[in-house]
């Protein structure tokens, strides 16, 4: 058989093997990025801890990285960005449901392009921009008129933990919303045939059976609102405190990153190193909210 | 509110509550309606705000102008240079780079543990804060290859940020291509890689196109990662992708709305309309973008 | 402590379970004019319609359902015969677009009146479906659902093993009353949807296809358990195994579609009528095998 009569073995092997080795390197860049970003957490964090005690980091409720006496209780940071997503949730988990239930169960096409948009627009818009509505409007002609300017400040958690509320919504909405429609019609059918009303076909088989999704949704949203910065830079303030009350200002993990960058901080100095163990505790926090979301989709979801 | 006469059978034994149950019911509708009523009239304050604070500062100065210590002679144009800078340099970088990935992933790799690993590994870094990629930037672009605080070093951070949602939204577009189209280009002697690039990506370009143009859309509404690379908030020239100081939208909106004078709110919000009509634009982009290309495609 | 389920009002019926030797008159508390005695039919359909949006699927429906029979609706696919058994228990209702045009009476009241709410009237008219969905709960909280929610004042224990019971499938599951409804096998998940459907105590049970995704066995089992239930419910079947409705049904009613894709009715008998001697040719054919 010479080389041009019709061959039946392998034509450009070479080739396809470069390019799956392209391919390859490409997907692969994924976990580079993953071990990029513990290892220069770690590494930092670890000079970190040779300076400052890590029992002190960890249990510390004091938090004063510029004024001296210097104090590294990193709970003082951890409460605050929690609060303020506690605050958020509180606010985007009422309002999220009720637009997926709304979006899933009872909306007619004509709804959902009424809706659709406003939720997408609401997650489409920079952080910055809700900080600025924080800032400008929630915090002046909202907050302060009904708890009383002498009560609460212009920077405050309750602030900064309506705008990451409304930020976070449309995330607990969408999941929640296809967790829902993902619930077979026949399921609602078998309800309904039995004398149910809507509310209770609702309430008691839809719900039910979304509700490992929607649980996911709400501690993505939890894990969003924990990593939020620009939203809450402009609305919460710089005075990082170890308080659960919503009037006063705080600071947050992501705030004080912010402001040790934004600041003339020399590389190699204690305050500088305090950055990289801020964002090694705020990683390890969303990182393990994540995994949680994704065990609890796997472990609880019902089988259609 | 019924009124078919009731069975004879069991009425002793079943209370329907019909009234009762069914007023539940329309409440808990209200409620629904309330919270989207709740939401529009959120987002309708954030514009109408921004939009009457930013009227009387928005005008061509405004936009070709260079910031300045006084609002009234203040400008965006270094901060728009930046912002289509490093727009252009993250699409130019994700795009192919996200591609290639999302092909290996949903055409290549066959169901085993590296692939799943992959591709959980990849969901969590979706779901890394932002900042995060700041740090991470920092440490690797600024310091260890010595880029400094550029635009270049910026892009590439913003990269490796969107990176991760580029490759899912591609994933799911590659995957919704039907089956039989590989089937088919198989029988026909086609090798791998020639269906991929002759049948599957044309097939999913679309839903890859309208997932690029998300992604950009996001890495340029964003502040927290390249203020942590050194980006500054008061630069008044133009800037140089590799060297050289540098600013974008966001970023200069967060500078002007941490000054407390009012005049200094009001060119911040001039600077929001500019970034959310950006943004308006490049939404718009990704539907035409998804309609021109999905034409011929009708499965 | 047992105490005996205090059973329905008896209908007298000869030991056969067919037509009634002695009809007894319900008394009600409605006055209602010219109804003293209970209707022929339990459910009546009078020149119905049904339209969705602009398309008529069904056409010029006059038929009755007799009381405790089981009537078989059979016909091709695509006639509309769900459409059709879906009108009397108003499930319909569910589809946007969707109205019913002409009467569909239920003992005599016309269901589809204004102030008649089809929440209420599901529970009397209730429903098997072609794919069983059990809800991914219990086996018990499945059959005490429907009681639940319709206000149910005794013993629900009691309940729930009485119409496993009736459903012949209370010894497959009484020491799996906790075990989800769905670990069950195809047969055994339609029994359980029969079980909770009669647990609300409906007058008419329709079933939409209720074998056409189970195996054989399971198939004879419905089949026998229908048999038993007709004694106590009026029960009409939608299918489209001909062999079926000929083993199990009284009365058959024969639908196809017409040439503006309607269905419409052709023809309604005894089934040994409309199967050994049909009046119809398009009924000959269909039944002999010739179409559909």
């Amino acid at each position: 058989m010479t080389a041009q009569s019709l061959s039946l073995a392998h034509r450009r092997p070479l080739t396809e093997r470069i390019i799956e080795r392209l391919l390859f390197l490409a997907a692969a860049l994924g976990v580079l990025t993953t071990f990029g970003i513990i290892a220069v957490l770690a590494f930092e964090t670890f000079e970190f801890f040779l300076q400052v005690s890590p029992i002190e980091f960890l249990t510390g409720t004091r938090w004063s990285a510029l004024i001296k006496p210097q104090s590294w209780g990193v709970l003082a940071l951890v409460s605050g960005t929690l609060l303020v997503a506690m605050i958020a949730l509180v606010i985007a988990i009422p309002l999220g449901l009720l637009a997926a239930v709304l979006l899933a169960e009872y909306a007619t096409p004509r709804v959902r392009t009424v809706v659709k948009p406003i939720l997408e627009t609401i997650a489409g818009v920079p952080t910055i921009v809700l900080g600025f509505f924080g800032l400008n409007f929630i915090a002046p002609n909202l907050i302060r008129p009904l708890l009383g300017a002498d009560n609460i400040g212009v920077f405050s958690a309750l602030s900064g933990g309506i705008v990451v509320g409304l930020l976070i919504t449309p995330l607990i909405a969408s999941i929640s919303e296809d967790s829902m429609r993902a619930v077979p019609r026949g399921m609602r059918e078998g309800a309904f045939a039995m004398g149910a009303t809507k509310f209770e076909v609702i309430r008691k088989v839809v719900f039910p059976a979304a509700l490992s999704g929607i649980m996911a949704s709400i501690i993505l949203a939890m894990s969003r609102a924990i990593g939020e910065t620009m939203a809450v830079v402009l609305t919460v303030g710089t005075k990082p405190q170890f308080t659960f009350d919503p009037t006063e200002s705080v600071q947050t993990m992501t705030a004080f990153i912010v402001q040790i960058s934004i600041g003339e901080t020399a590389q190699g100095s204690i305050e500088y190193k305090s950055l990289f163990a801020v964002g090694a505790t705020l990683f390890l926090m969303t990182f393990a909210l994540n995994l949680l979301s994704g065990w609890i989709v796997r472990r609880f979801r019902t089988a259609y | 509110m019924s009124s078919l006469a009731p069975s004879v059978r069991s009425a002793a034994r079943f209370e329907p509550a019909l009234m009762r149950r069914k007023l539940s019911g329309t409440v808990f509708y209200g409620a629904c309606l309330a919270a989207i009523g709740l939401l529009m009239l959120a987002l309708v304050a954030l514009l109408v705000d921004v939009f009457v604070r930013a009227a009387p500062w928005l005008d061509i100065d405004f936009l070709t102008g260079v910031p300045s210590s006084r609002p009234a002679r203040a400008g965006i144009l270094p901060a728009l240079v930046g912002t289509f800078e490093i727009g252009l340099i993250v699409g130019l970088l994700t795009f192919p780079i996200g591609v290639a990935a999302a092909i290996y992933l949903a055409e290549y790799a066959s169901d085993s543990r590296l692939n799943r690993l992959l591709q959980a590994n990849i969901s969590n870094l979706a779901g890394v804060p932002s900042i995060i990629y700041g740090i991470l930037g920092l440490a690797l672009f600024v310091r260890a290859l010595a880029l400094g605080p550029t635009i270049l070093a910026g892009a590439l951070t913003l990269s490796l940020l969107i990176l991760p949602v580029v490759i899912i939204a591609s994933i799911e577009a590659l995957k919704a291509v039907p089956q039989a189209q590989r089937e088919g280009a198989y029988a026909l002697g086609a090798t791998r890689w020639q269906m991929v690039r002759r049948s599957i990506l044309p097939a999913a370009a679309p839903g890859i196109m309208t997932g690029i143009i998300l992604a950009m859309a996001r890495a340029i509404g964003e502040a927290a990662p390249l203020i942590l690379i050194g980006a500054f908030t008061f630069v008044t020239f133009l800037p140089n992708p590799i060297e050289g100081q540098y600013t974008v939208l966001p970023i200069q909106i967060y500078g002007w709305a941490q000054r407390p004078q009012a005049d200094f709110q009001g060119i911040s919000a001039a600077a929001i309309v500019v970034i959310l009509v950006l943004m308006l634009v490049l939404n718009a982009l990704a539907l035409i973008v998804r309609a021109r290309l999905s034409r011929h495609i009708q499965w | 402590m047992t105490t005996r389920l205090p059973e329905p009002l008896p209908r007298d019926s000869a030991p056969d379970g067919r037509r009634p030797a002695i009809r007894i008159t319900a008394v009600s508390n409605h006055d209602r004019a010219g109804a003293s005695a209970e209707p022929e039919h339990v459910i009546e359909l009078e020149d119905v319609s049904c339209w969705y949006g602009s398309f008529r699927a069904v056409r010029n429906v006059d038929l009755g359902i007799a009381r405790q029979r089981i009537t078989a609706l059979i016909g091709p696919s695509g006639c509309g015969k769900s459409t059709l058994i879906r009108t009397m228990n108003r499930m319909n209702d569910l589809i946007p677009g969707y109205r019913t045009e002409g009467r569909v009476l239920f003992e005599g009241q016309d269901l589809s009146a204004r102030t008649v709410d089809p929440v209420a009237v599901r529970r009397r008219v209730g429903m098997v479906f072609q794919k069983p969905n059990p809800f991914p709960k219990s086996v018990y909280d499945n059959v005490a659902f429907g009681p639940r929610i319709n206000g149910y004042r005794g013993n629900m224990d009691e309940l729930v093993e009485h119409s496993l019971r009736r459903a012949v499938l209370w010894d497959d599951v009484k020491d799996k009353l906790k075990q989800s409804g769905m670990a069950l096998s195809g047969g055994q998940q339609q029994r359980l949807c029969i079980a909770r459907t009669i647990a609300v105590e409906p007058e008419v049970i329709l079933m939409d296809e209720p074998c056409s995704a189970l195996d054989p066995r399971s198939t004879l089992q419905i089949e026998e358990l229908m048999a038993e239930l007709k004694r106590d419910y009026t029960i009409v079947i939608v299918t489209h195994n001909m062999q079926q409705a000929a083993r199990a049904s009284d009365t058959t009613i024969f639908m196809t579609m017409g040439d503006d894709r309607a269905g419409y009715v052709v023809e309604q008998g005894e089934t040994i009528d409309i199967f050994t001697n049909p009046k119809h040719r398009l009924t000959e054919d269909y039944v002999s095998g010739r179409f559909g």
